[in-house]
């Protein structure tokens, strides 16, 4: 008895089974082509870190502090900067992040005085040699300028 | 006719080594098996490959600069431990976060477990050598990752909690998402029930196999999902409630016997306990700021210690922390759930056939980078 019982059931929730697969097969396709079509990032998305630029000033804000240096949790970031003269504030002329070593974790976003950083929504790095990842985003930001 | 085939003089004893390197073993563990013919004689996991060091990295550095580690010791469970790790300093500092906050917080920390246990449910299927579960899985877990995504800006590992909140502040879209998702992951479940629970292979492979018992659980220290299989109703989230778990309605689902199968049904009744537990903390969740604006960059916890235990995906998992005054913490110790929950082998996989020692290893949920830390 069952014997036959453990047939019949266990036949029948094979059946079962194949049902759900069956319905999925009419579903809406769920996966994107990803080289053909992009998904767009969200917001909040953290990518490497970024230089703002402030449509007030046209330029970014940093002022060489190294807050963000200190807060680094891998010690990815260096900041050097200078006083035009004596009584102005420093500015930033190099800011230099190597990318490879960053673990994404956005202390050094939350800890700018000046709100002049921010994530980039660039997903697709790739790189030949280990220093494409090290950047230099004061460069970087002259660049995408002129 | 015999005599063309003598019978061995002795037993053909052999020892196999299954991984480091082996899909049903998730991550790189090695567990070095004793074999007679097809059964396990003695089985001894080897653990140790994926050591980086993260006790001792946590002994020169801030307290927030630990943040990120943390998500990366239990990659599957990353904000569960981000949040752990959070209320230890919490309460080593005597820092008390927004009520908000605390909202937000378990109601991601939920999202999460449901994530971790989407997973463990496509893997133990996918070693039981069932591949189509875990597809339908992976599509319902996608949307979590979405929706965290979308709050928190990571995948994988959050960072998401801050000491005092966390670091950014949920919508109604968040709200509305959540609600949704809630309400996809109830009209899957007789899908999942139809296409495995139900199944006559799946039960046949998982019944009376790999047996943990009360006693064997006390003796190894398993937790979690584990041990409440055996019929413990051991929750740190009832047993010493913390954050706002208390205000919540929720049952600990138990098994009965212990074997692969009430692991399995334990896992899959909590889910719906996580979507009842997030339900009721959107229905509860006040306006007002979301992070406390006062803690500083460098906290500097008084001196002393504290040991904080909290449920991760895959049991009772706890913080050790000792500070000398500094901003940098004296000591940091993790309990993890899963070294007890992987060492109960060397019991429960003696005198089992190898395709069963595969179906116990699926079932009892470890991750290896988390014993390895």
């Amino acid at each position: 008895m069952g014997y036959w019982k453990d047939i019949v059931v266990g036949g029948w929730s094979l059946i079962e089974g194949m049902k759900v697969t069956g319905r999925a097969l009419f579903k809406p396709v769920v996966t994107v082509q990803y080289p053909r079509k992009h998904l767009e990032m969200s917001p909040a998305y953290r990518g490497h870190i970024e230089l703002k630029i402030f449509p007030e000033t046209g330029t970014h804000g940093c002022i060489a502090c190294g807050t963000c240096q200190r807060v680094c949790p891998s010690g990815v970031i260096k900041v050097q900067g200078v006083k035009s003269h004596a009584r102005s504030g420093k500015v930033a002329t190099h800011y230099v992040i190597d990318y490879t070593r960053c673990s994404l974790c956005g202390l050094c976003v939350e800890s700018c005085p000046t709100q002049t950083l921010k994530f980039s929504t660039e997903y697709e790095l790739a790189g030949d040699s280990r220093w494409d990842g090290v950047v230099d985003l004061v460069a970087r930001m002259e660049d995408s300028r002129s | 006719m015999a005599e063309y085939f003598p019978q061995p003089a002795q037993q053909q004893i052999y020892s196999l080594n299954l991984g480091p390197q082996h899909p049903s073993t998730h991550g790189v563990l090695r567990v070095l098996l004793t074999l007679d013919g097809e059964y396990v004689l003695e089985a001894d996991p080897i653990i140790g490959y994926g050591h980086r060091g993260h006790e001792k990295m946590g002994e020169n550095r801030t307290y927030l600069q630990f943040m990120p580690n943390a998500s990366r010791m239990d990659y599957l469970s990353g904000l569960l431990y981000n949040h752990g790790f959070c209320l230890a300093v919490e309460k080593l500092a005597g820092i008390d976060p927004p009520e908000r906050a605390k909202y937000i917080r378990v109601i991601c920390a939920e999202l999460n477990r449901i994530s971790s246990h989407l997973l463990w449910f496509g893997t133990f299927l996918m070693d039981l050598g069932a591949f189509t579960p875990f597809l339908y899985c992976f599509d319902d877990r996608e949307n979590i990752l979405d929706i965290l995504d979308r709050v928190s800006g990571s995948r994988l590992t959050y960072s998401y909690c801050r000491f005092g909140g966390v670091s950014r502040d949920v919508d109604e879209v968040f709200v509305e998402q959540t609600r949704a998702f809630i309400k996809r992951l109830r009209s899957r479940w007789p899908d999942y029930h139809n296409l495995v629970t139900k199944n006559v292979i799946f039960i046949h492979r998982v019944r009376d196999v790999g047996i943990i018992d009360k006693d064997l659980a006390r003796r190894f220290g398993v937790t979690g999902p584990n041990l409440r299989a055996a019929g413990v109703a051991f929750d740190m989230r009832k047993v010493e409630p913390y954050e706002v778990y208390d205000r919540f309605d929720f049952e600990i689902p138990t098994g009965t016997k212990g074997d692969a199968l009430d692991r399995y049904r334990v896992r899959l009744e909590e889910m719906e306990q996580s979507c009842r537990i997030i339900e009721q903390a959107l229905d509860q969740m006040p306006a007002g700021p979301y992070r406390q604006e006062r803690v500083r960059l460098k906290v500097k916890p008084p001196r002393g210690e504290v040991y904080f235990a909290f449920e991760s995906a895959r049991g009772q998992t706890a913080y050790y922390l000792v500070s000398d005054g500094s901003p940098y913490p004296y000591r940091v110790h993790v309990r993890v759930p899963s070294f007890g929950n992987l060492h109960c082998l060397t019991d429960v996989l003696k005198e089992t056939l190898v395709a069963d020692a595969i179906a116990i290893l699926g079932s009892i949920d470890i991750v290896v980078p988390e014993i390895d830390r």
